[in-house]
């Protein structure tokens, strides 16, 4: 009964807990049948218990009203879309405008999603269709033990190789030679401290999440569905292709939206690479400023400034809007799939 | 046709032997039943045929196994091809995640066949094969697990035939049938079995009593008895069958 | 035919390449971080507090944030359990009478899972703001605990679960309430699962920084109470890096290296402890 990572997630199959039929529920005993003072703990404690869950089960809706509140006095001077898809930051002068932190959060992180997502979930297919026995026994615990690792020592590890491999190998080789792919050179000089850094760390960062996601929905896959497809004289990969992908899709794109969601709401990390600049990226060796970095850096501080900590408040709440959309897209993925399989 | 002969056949699951030595020829175009009480290596001898066996961890399989005189598990066999020989219907249906149509057109699109006209007729026929034509061809579009367990069995065999395989290795596939729909596949492998060399697992004596040929006698991973159905039957010479026969071991 | 196989190895060659690069990728982090950060460390690094501030002084080590993350750590692990606890005994058949309460609670636990530790950070920060508290232990140990609670409760509620409802019963039919049942079967058989989910929670609270950034502040002390300011070692990390001097970033390297070593070992030892004590347990 090992507890990792894999429960971060509600998986099918991977949760159907026996359903005990009400008249076995037992345990509520009447009065005579059980002395006074135990069934007072029994009353106390279900009581205690209760309590705490009640909390518990509220504690996302404070979390969310109190952004909410918080936010409230910014979005009572400016209207929501104009603080979207403003451009211009300057608390100072009452101007917050969100678009090139929103602009590099979303690059930053479908960055991070294009180079984790097809890596992933091909080790992922290795792990669970191909791979040995005992190769699959020592690469589980280990991608268990590296989704561990804190953010800053992915953000330290980019610092010390990325950053400088992209401003001294990548980013000039890419200025001589790929001018004419438009995402892909750098305007200026770049420093390393860029998109594509953020990108890569976050990639990794994402990549045990994933993989082991993943690799347990594919496992569920059931061993005959597999068979059938081999028997006919399918190869491994078709059978993989036709049957074992397809079965999985649900799982599969849950464990991506996951992923998503955790790239998504990373802070330290990006942060420490990515340059934080509040401009809008125009290619990959630009530096950008997304919304988590833009709380850390300024949060707590220069609270004086009118609406400023409301204005990032307000960047916490979007970053949590997204995050729980797609969580709930990825528990509706894998509840609907539930559905349609009974 | 293709002809199988197995010449001492050993199987060990992480050491346990699971089947022991086991030799024998299993005759073309009749229906050979295997019997035995459960756990004697049944499903272990029907995955050696088509060497399912080696999508399992921790197995030894030594011995051959000889299809038209080539060793299947010799390096350089063909597994692909032999699997597509070797038909193999499941204790459970196993309908693919995919179409009705899509399901009995799966093999024959993997095998190179992308003519439209050329699926439509394959899948026809295969689908009167297995008599689930009538039930189904008007929606063939229908995903299959909206079929009926008997009806999704029946589908899995017109899949099978599909390939053009040479044999049908079936692992008690009436196991998870209603009565009625077990009777009408019963009736197919009669059908059948003028083309086809079929392997038939069952626990049901009276299933095996009523269709097969030859008879194939498993006890605890031994081939303890094999030989024409009316001769196995009536009169056993190993005290074993005899036993089982009789309900004695089971 | 031909094809076929090629397109089978064209994808088994890509799957062992992705395999590869991941874990290449990650082991080299390790390996980076060992080969800075162990290079860095001295007796010092570990006895010392910082002299001169932490972000310009020269000469120290890392105690402030050493025994800052320890009491963070140990103060937030201890608050998330009390409170995941009696969440993970709820999701149990045995409480939950109303499946949908249950639900409902089960969806919380899940966004909240997801929410990043920047928000708890933010949404600590307000707490303080209107408890009147500035950046401290306490502060820190709010938000970990924010952060820890879903881990553990979800983890301690998956291996709960598996305890069979045979062993429950059997303990019901002798007439035993449901929390001495608990207490006596259910939780005693489940004790190096909840272990391990305690320490799993732990090791991912000591990492996080995103939280504690304002929360708990940074220092060059050791705290004296739960209302001081407290340095952590992500946070020691993170500051630290940034300065211009090479003496001061190598106790950034020296941070990181014990942050990795100390998540690492946590979580070998929990692996361990549930392979040890699951011995006794009822199979
Ligand atoms: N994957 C496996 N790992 C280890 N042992 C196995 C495995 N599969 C089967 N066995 C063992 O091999 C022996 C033969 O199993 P097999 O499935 O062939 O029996 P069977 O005759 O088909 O039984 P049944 O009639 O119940 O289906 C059994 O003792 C079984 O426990
Ligand atoms: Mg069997």
């Amino acid at each position: 009964m090992g507890v990792s990572i894999r429960q971060g997630s509600r998986l099918p199959g991977v949760d159907a807990a026996p359903a005990v039929p009400p008249d076995r529920r037992r345990g509520e005993l009447s009065p005579q049948a059980v002395g006074s003072g135990r069934l007072l703990r029994e009353r106390f404690s279900a009581a205690l218990i209760t309590l705490v869950s009640a909390l518990v089960g509220l504690l996302t809706l404070v979390v969310i009203a109190a952004l909410f509140l918080r936010s409230l006095p910014i979005l009572r001077q400016h209207p929501l879309p104009e603080l979207v898809t403003g451009t211009v930051w300057k608390p100072l002068a009452g101007q917050f405008g969100f678009w090139p932190f929103i602009l590099g959060t979303l690059w930053v992180t479908v960055l991070a999603m294009v180079i984790a997502t097809p890596v992933c979930l091909l080790t992922a297919v290795y792990l669970a269709e191909y791979a040995r026995p005992s190769t699959r026994a020592l690469v589980r615990p280990l991608v268990d033990v590296l989704a561990g690792i804190p953010s800053v020592v992915y953000g330290l590890f980019g610092v010390l190789l990325i950053v400088p491999f992209l401003g001294d190998d990548l980013a000039p080789f890419a200025q001589r030679h790929w001018g004419f792919l438009p995402w892909l050179s750098p305007g200026e000089v770049s420093t390393g401290y860029c998109v594509l850094a953020g990108g890569i760390v976050l990639a990794l960062m994402v990549a045990p999440v994933i993989i082991a996601v993943a690799e347990e929905v594919l496992e569920s896959v059931p061993a005959g569905a597999r068979e059938a497809s081999l028997s006919l004289g399918a190869t491994k990969w078709e059978t993989v292709k036709h049957v074992s992908l397809r079965l999985a899709l649900p799982g599969l794109v849950a464990s991506v939206v996951l992923g998503f969601a955790r790239a998504f709401g990373e802070t330290m990390a990006v942060l420490m690479v990515v340059g934080n600049v509040a401009q809008s990226p125009r290619s990959l060796f630009d530096p950008a400023y997304p919304l988590p970095a833009l709380i850390a850096n300024n949060y707590g501080e220069m609270m004086s400034i009118p609406l400023y900590d409301s204005a990032l408040l307000l960047a916490a709440l979007m970053l949590l809007t997204v995050v729980l959309v797609f969580n709930l897209l990825a528990e509706a993925v894998v509840w609907a799939r539930k559905r349609a399989g009974q | 046709m293709s002809h199988i002969v197995v010449e001492g056949l050993s199987v060990r699951y992480n050491g346990q032997p699971a089947l022991d030595n086991v030799s024998l020829e299993i005759p073309d175009r009749q229906i050979t039943a295997v019997i035995g009480p459960s756990g004697c290596g049944k499903t272990t001898f029907l995955r050696c045929l088509n060497r399912l066996i080696d999508t399992m961890d921790q197995v030894r399989v030594s011995g051959r196994v000889l299809i038209d005189g080539a060793d299947i598990f010799a390096p350089r066999a063909n597994v692909i091809s032999l699997r597509r020989k070797m038909g193999l219907l499941s204790q459970k249906p196993q309908v693919l995640p995919m179409s009705i149509y899509d399901n009995v057109a799966y093999g024959p699109r993997l095998h190179g066949v992308r003519r439209r006209r050329d699926l439509d007729g394959i899948v026809q026929r295969c689908l009167k094969m297995s008599s689930l034509w009538e039930e189904v061809h008007h929606r063939l579009r229908a995903p299959a697990t909206g079929l009926s367990v008997g009806q999704q069995q029946r589908l899995c065999l017109a899949r099978g035939l599909a390939v053009e395989p040479e044999a049908l290795l079936c692992d008690e596939p009436t196991a998870s049938l209603d009565p009625l729909s077990a009777q009408s596949v019963e009736r197919l492998f009669v059908e059948l079995k003028s083309r086809y060399t079929i392997v038939l697992v069952t626990h049901i004596l009276r299933q095996a009593k009523r269709l097969a040929d030859y008879v194939v006698f498993l006890y605890m991973g031994e081939l303890v008895e094999h030989g024409p159905a009316e001769r196995v039957f009536n009169n056993p010479r190993d005290e074993r069958t005899r036993k089982y026969l009789e309900g004695v071991i089971s | 035919m031909r094809l076929r196989c090629a397109e089978e190895l064209l994808f088994r060659a890509l799957m062992v390449l992705s395999t590869i690069a991941v874990l290449s990728g990650l082991l080299l982090i390790i390996a980076v971080i060992t080969v800075k950060g162990a290079g860095a460390l001295s007796l010092d690094m570990i006895t010392r507090l910082p002299t001169g501030g932490y972000y310009l002084g020269k000469e120290g080590g890392l105690l402030n944030a050493i025994v800052g993350s320890l009491l963070l750590g140990l103060g937030a692990t201890a608050c998330a359990a009390l409170l995941a606890i009696p969440v993970a005994l709820y999701l149990q058949h045995d409480y939950a009478g109303r499946r949908r309460w249950a639900n409902l609670v089960r969806m919380s636990l899940d966004l909240l899972w997801g929410i990043p530790s920047i928000v708890y950070g933010a949404f600590g920060f307000t707490i303080m703001l209107y408890l009147g508290l500035r950046a401290s232990l306490l502060g820190g140990i709010i938000a970990l605990t924010l952060v820890e609670l879903p881990i553990m409760a979800r983890a301690m509620e998956e291996v709960l679960r598996m305890v069979s409802v045979e062993l429950r019963e059997a303990s019901y039919s002798v007439g035993a309430t449901r929390w001495e049942t608990m207490r006596a079967v259910v939780v005693r058989q489940a004790l190096p699962g909840l272990l391990t989910a305690i320490l799993l929670a732990f090791g991912r609270g000591i990492g996080d920084a995103a939280s504690v950034l304002f929360t708990a502040g940074y220092t060059d002390h050791l705290p004296r109470s739960l209302l001081d300011p407290v340095a952590s070692l992500p946070l020691a990390v993170f500051f630290q890096l940034g300065t211009p001097f090479p003496e001061v970033q190598q106790r950034a390297y020296a941070a990181a290296f014990l942050l990795l070593a100390l998540v690492l070992l946590v979580s070998v030892c929990s692996r361990l402890l549930t392979r040890r004590l699951s011995r006794h347990a009822v199979k």
